[in-house]
């Protein structure tokens, strides 16, 4: 399996590496930034902060959820569906006359059931999650066109409006950057600093030996699938709040955007690497990257193609950087370098 | 094999036989499903199996087929490949653009096709070159091929006026009561299937999908064989294309977009397993037979439109299931044979 | 160590890519103007020249918008100021307020936009307008409150009577059963016209036509293919096929062709002099109708205009001309500070070709 012939290779380059990664994270972002102001009088402004922190809060809270679960070797594509659907139900219960903070509990318990059964399918069933999740991305959206179809709810409570649309006085702090900070914070703390952190990562490196050590593997990765559900319902009363309105698309096309945020932190898609603060950084650098192209007027299909490149690039490089270490390691005289990892494009390394 | 080794089953109930059968082969699980389906359909909605009905139903069906025997390839060797669907918009797009400036119509096809291949090849250029998990690759592709697509399109669109004089026609053409493009079809997954079946390469597309590490033993060199799956399945996206033009006459710069997933789901539902090595292309045909019929089904029934979604949805995670349920029943049959 | 140089060379190299991107200028049909030009523009715009307006179509790189944005052109050149489009890739409401809230922080003079979702961009609008920016919604109109004012490409009512009225005209003695292709399910301009149509079709002239139901394509080409195929397999006395949008009215005119049912069942609606032009001459489409397109756009940025002026405010009864459009007769503004442009053209085999070398699409 890849990651028994790579893993000397890979302990060697591992925490080090990933500080590097996360060091041209921050070139990158402080490059930007740079690059910004001076095509852009109006980048460095309060209201343009708020407007490109407010513009990823969604994206950037189920990256963190994502970021576990790329970790461990698997992957979620129906946070996407999870977003509509909750908004769906919420809308729904507000309008039936449920208060909205206790449709937003329930909205989130959905948002557990939904990552329960993806996690049973992928641990009891034996499933790979690429497929698994494939499956649940239509069928959660399906749902959420049948309990909605033609309506769009429209008519919120001013401070479910305000909460999503507005900035804490007149800071350019969103509120939902306030929801950010605090799930990326307990994140940071749990997986850099606990137990269960540990074991996240153990799994990711090599199931088996986890599972013999005595990692509930099961568990753990139904209970990732389980939070990654119910920051996706989160995610989509966020859309919700930010938007007053909610219909049966909501949030299509966000998968893929968490997924590049994810990758472009440095979280390894075969499992078994990655870091919080760098999926963190990650996100401001693709919204700044999006808020940059937008305030020079890059077109739209240019705009795509920019994230295009960067998930390949933010792939591409370590890859690169990995080879070249390899080299210089080969040309000092050292042990030959283990054969690279066959490309696979599986994500669930079942074996 | 474990025919002889199951004395659960081996009591001689035709419905016992039946079963384990079909349970062993997708192939015809797809077929005996879809003529059940038919058969149901069809008593509350005669107009299902009419000739224009099926007509319509299967010249679709044919484009999803043709490029998802590209795909079940890829599948096999244990990669994905998200980006097709942009391959067949900008395809379609390429090639109405070329029609409208009278470009003779087998030139425009080469260049279609070419495009295609050529795009095919990129992407297995960077997964093979730099070692990068497919699925990463090709997300990128599907929005770079989109962007291009988009470009290119200049905010302009294809109209049936701008094509040659009955072009669309030949969506809609038969030969002998058969429809032309599901004739093309059969003929390419044929095609295909045998390549699979009977020549090394074949079988070394199996062998570096199910024991990269055992092929790379043997000698199979897993990289070139990656980069030829992903260059075939980007010409095959070109020819899915060429057709996606020709039967919808009009394209858009958008055109094609979602189609990934159609044609990930008639390649999961027909058998051919996401960990690699197993399954057929005639499975992926036929899997994109079964779902354009499960759509059709419910229009004409006239079920709501809402359920789509969560029936394809419901649909894959069912095949998906199945997959691991049989592979499941096979092993332990085969370890109790061993025993 | 010689890793780590390593690094840092493929990280400046990173940067240095992502500077030379930003630097270039990208040629698209949009102009690209820089930022800063139009900011400084904006701080010097009202009594001397036009306005700074940002264009924001439902979806870039869509011919329908494309034209509309060359009309609001056209009037920036006639009347003074610029124009610039900008806006998402994929039509999509979420993806629209990220340009609006860049246009106000650009203090651009005004935005003009076609609304994915009518709430969706509510309050990033009214935030523009509270910063003083003026907001002109055209095409699809944005919720009540968050514009200045509205042009409507026709009047809703006008519009649905012209539906019933073609499918009148098309079907056989205004006898028969009809149905309706529409966009999506929440499509606040669609589900208008198709209300109106149905409230037109309450008429006793009307009464021998019989209203099936309403599929909608989600402006998707498969989708829309696949629901006319449904309509005509689900009702087969079907005679004609009502699609209120230009991705619909296509695909419904394709599945009658592909069926060979031209000459018993007819396609009508909403559609653009190019996409329909080979159906109008097959005789799949007899008859269908659509609204001057690159009017709509001179009209609105005219508005704009005379918005940041200071001409008109968009209260309901003020009154306002606009040379080379509507013959010079003077608009007036009405309830919901909505002007509408003017009636619709009624396309046929007559005066299709005419039209298609004067719309341009």
């Amino acid at each position: 399996m890849s990651a028994a012939t790579t893993a000397p290779a890979r302990r060697r380059l591992s925490p080090s590496s990933l500080a590097r990664w996360e060091t041209l994270l921050v070139l990158l972002l402080a490059a930007l930034v740079i690059t910004g102001a001076r095509m852009s009088d109006v980048f460095i402004s309060s209201r343009n902060f708020a407007n490109l922190a407010s513009s990823v809060m969604e994206v950037a809270i189920m990256a963190l959820p994502m970021t576990l679960i790329i970790i461990t070797g698997d992957i979620d594509l129906s946070v996407e569906s999870m977003v509509g659907l909750s908004g769906a139900i919420l809308g729904t219960l507000m309008v039936a006359g449920l208060p909205l903070p206790i449709a937003m509990v329930v909205v989130l318990v959905v948002g557990a059931l939904g990552g329960l059964m993806n996690g049973w399918l992928v641990t009891r069933g034996g499933l790979p999650a690429l497929v698994v999740t494939l499956g649940t991305l239509a069928l959660f959206r399906g749902l959420a066109n049948v309990l909605l179809g033609p309506t769009v709810i429209s008519v919120w409570p001013d401070w479910f409006t305000e909460f999503g649309f507005g900035t804490i006085g007149g800071s350019p702090i969103p509120y939902t950057l306030v929801v950010f900070a605090v799930l990326a914070a307990v994140y940071w703390a749990i997986t850099h600093g606990t137990w269960l952190g540990r074991q996240v990562f153990a799994i990711g490196k090599n199931k088996e030996t986890s599972r013999y050590s005595g990692v509930p593997v099961s568990r753990v990765r139904t209970w990732l699938f389980i939070l990654s559900g119910m920051v996706a319902a989160l995610a989509g009363i966020l859309l919700a709040a930010r938007f007053s309105s909610v219909r049966n698309d909501n949030g299509t096309g966000l998968t893929l955007t968490v997924v590049t945020v994810v990758l472009l932190g440095g979280v390894d898609i075969n499992g078994g690497k990655g870091s919080i603060p760098g999926v963190v950084l990650a996100v401001f650098v693709l919204a700044v990257l999006q808020n940059v192209l937008r305030l020079v007027g890059v077109s739209s299909e240019f705009q795509g193609i920019a994230v295009g490149l960067l998930l390949v690039f933010s792939v591409i490089v370590p890859q690169l950087a990995r080879q070249a270490n390899a080299a210089v390691i080969r040309a000092r005289g050292g042990r030959r370098p283990p054969a690279g990892p066959v490309p696979t494009g599986e994500v669930n390394a079942q074996s | 094999m474990a025919a002889s080794a199951t004395p659960k089953a081996a009591g001689p109930s035709l419905v016992g036989r039946v079963t384990r059968t079909l349970g062993r082969s997708r192939e015809l699980t797809l077929i005996a499903l879809m003529i059940v389906m038919a058969g149901l359909v069809t008593a509350g909605a005669p107009q299902f199996l009419s000739p224009g009905n099926l007509g319509q139903v299967t010249a679709m069906a044919a484009i999803i087929a043709i490029v998802a025997a590209g795909e079940a390839m890829v599948v096999m060797t244990k990669n994905i490949d998200m980006s097709l669907e942009s391959t067949i918009g900008l395809v379609a797009f390429l090639v109405g653009v070329l029609l409208r400036g009278s470009l003779p119509v087998p030139a425009a096809w080469a260049v279609g096709i070419g495009v295609g291949l050529l795009l095919g090849m990129v992407n297995g250029a960077v997964i093979t070159a730099f070692r990068i998990p497919a699925i990463v690759v090709t997300l990128g592709t599907l929005s770079i091929f989109r962007g291009i697509v988009f470009i290119f399109a200049g905010g302009k669109q294809v109209d049936v006026a701008d094509l040659p004089p009955g072009y669309t026609d030949l969506a809609t053409d038969t030969i002998l009561g058969i429809p032309l493009f599901v004739i093309v079809a059969a003929v390419i997954v044929t095609a295909v299937a045998l390549m699979l079946w009977k020549t090394r390469f074949g079988r070394q597309i199996y062998a570096v999908g199910s024991n990269a590490e055992a092929a790379a033993i043997l000698g199979i060199h897993s990289r070139t064989v990656t980069f030829a799956v992903f260059a075939l399945a980007g010409m095959l996206g070109g020819v899915a294309g060429v057709m996606w033009g020709i039967y919808f006459g009009t394209i858009y710069a958008t055109s094609a977009s979602g189609v990934v997933l159609q044609i990930v789901a008639a390649v999961v539902v027909g058998g051919v397993s996401i960990s690699g090595g197993t399954g057929t292309v005639v499975g992926a045909a036929l899997g994109a037979l079964f779902l354009a019929l499960i759509n059709n089904a419910l229009l004409v029934l006239q079920m709501p439109q809402e359920l789509l979604q969560a029936i394809y949805g419901a649909v894959i995670l069912i095949a998906v299931s199945a997959d691991a349920f049989l592979s499941r029943r096979h092993q332990v049959v085969a370890r109790e044979v061993r025993a | 160590m010689n890793g780590s140089i390593r690094r840092l060379a493929v990280g400046l190299a990173v940067v240095a890519v992502v500077a030379a991107a930003c630097g270039s200028s990208t040629a698209t049909t949009a102009p690209t103007t820089a930022a800063s030009q139009a900011a400084s523009q904006a701080a010097s715009q009202g009594a001397t020249g036009g306005t700074t307006a940002v264009m924001i179509p439902k979806q870039i790189n869509n011919p329908y918008f494309d034209v509309a944005f060359k009309g609001a052109q056209k009037a920036a050149t006639d009347l003074g100021g610029t124009v610039t489009q900008v806006g998402p890739s994929t039509a999509d409401a979420t993806q629209q307020v990220p340009f609006i809230q860049t246009a106000t922080t650009q203090k651009a003079g005004a935005i003009i936009i076609s609304a994915d979702d009518a709430t969706a961009v509510a309050p990033a609008l009214k935030d523009a307008m509270t910063a003083g920016v003026k907001v002109v919604g055209f095409d699809s109109s944005p919720a009540v409150g968050a514009y200045n004012v509205f042009v409507n490409q026709a009047d809703t009512a006008g519009i649905g009577k012209g539906l019933a009225d073609m499918a009148c005209d098309i079907a056989p003695s205004c006898t028969g059963e009809i149905a309706v292709l529409s966009a999506s399910q929440s499509a606040t301009n669609q589900n208008a016209w198709i209300e109106a149509m149905k409230t037109t079709l309450k008429d006793p002239k009307y009464s021998k036509l019989v209203l099936d139901g309403v599929v909608y394509g989600n402006d998707d080409p498969q989708v829309s293919t696949t629901q006319a195929q449904g309509l005509l397999s689900a009702h087969p006395n079907l005679k004609v096929i009502i699609a209120p949008t230009t991705v619909g009215i296509v695909a419904a005119a394709k599945v009658v062709r592909d069926l060979k049912k031209t000459g018993s069942v007819f396609v009508t609606g909403l559609g653009t002099p190019k996409g329909m032009q080979d159906y109008v001459k097959g005789g799949e489409s007899p008859e269908f109708a659509l609204w001057n397109v690159t009017d709509l756009g001179y009209l609105a940025f005219a508005v704009a205009n005379q918005l940041a002026a200071g001409t008109i405010k968009g209260t309901e009864g003020e009154t306002f001309t606009v040379k080379g459009i509507n013959s010079d007769k003077p608009y007036t503004i009405g309830k919901d500070s909505v002007v509408v442009l003017g009636p619709p053209f009624v396309f046929n085999k007559d005066n299709i070709d005419q039209y298609v070398a004067s719309f341009g699409f």
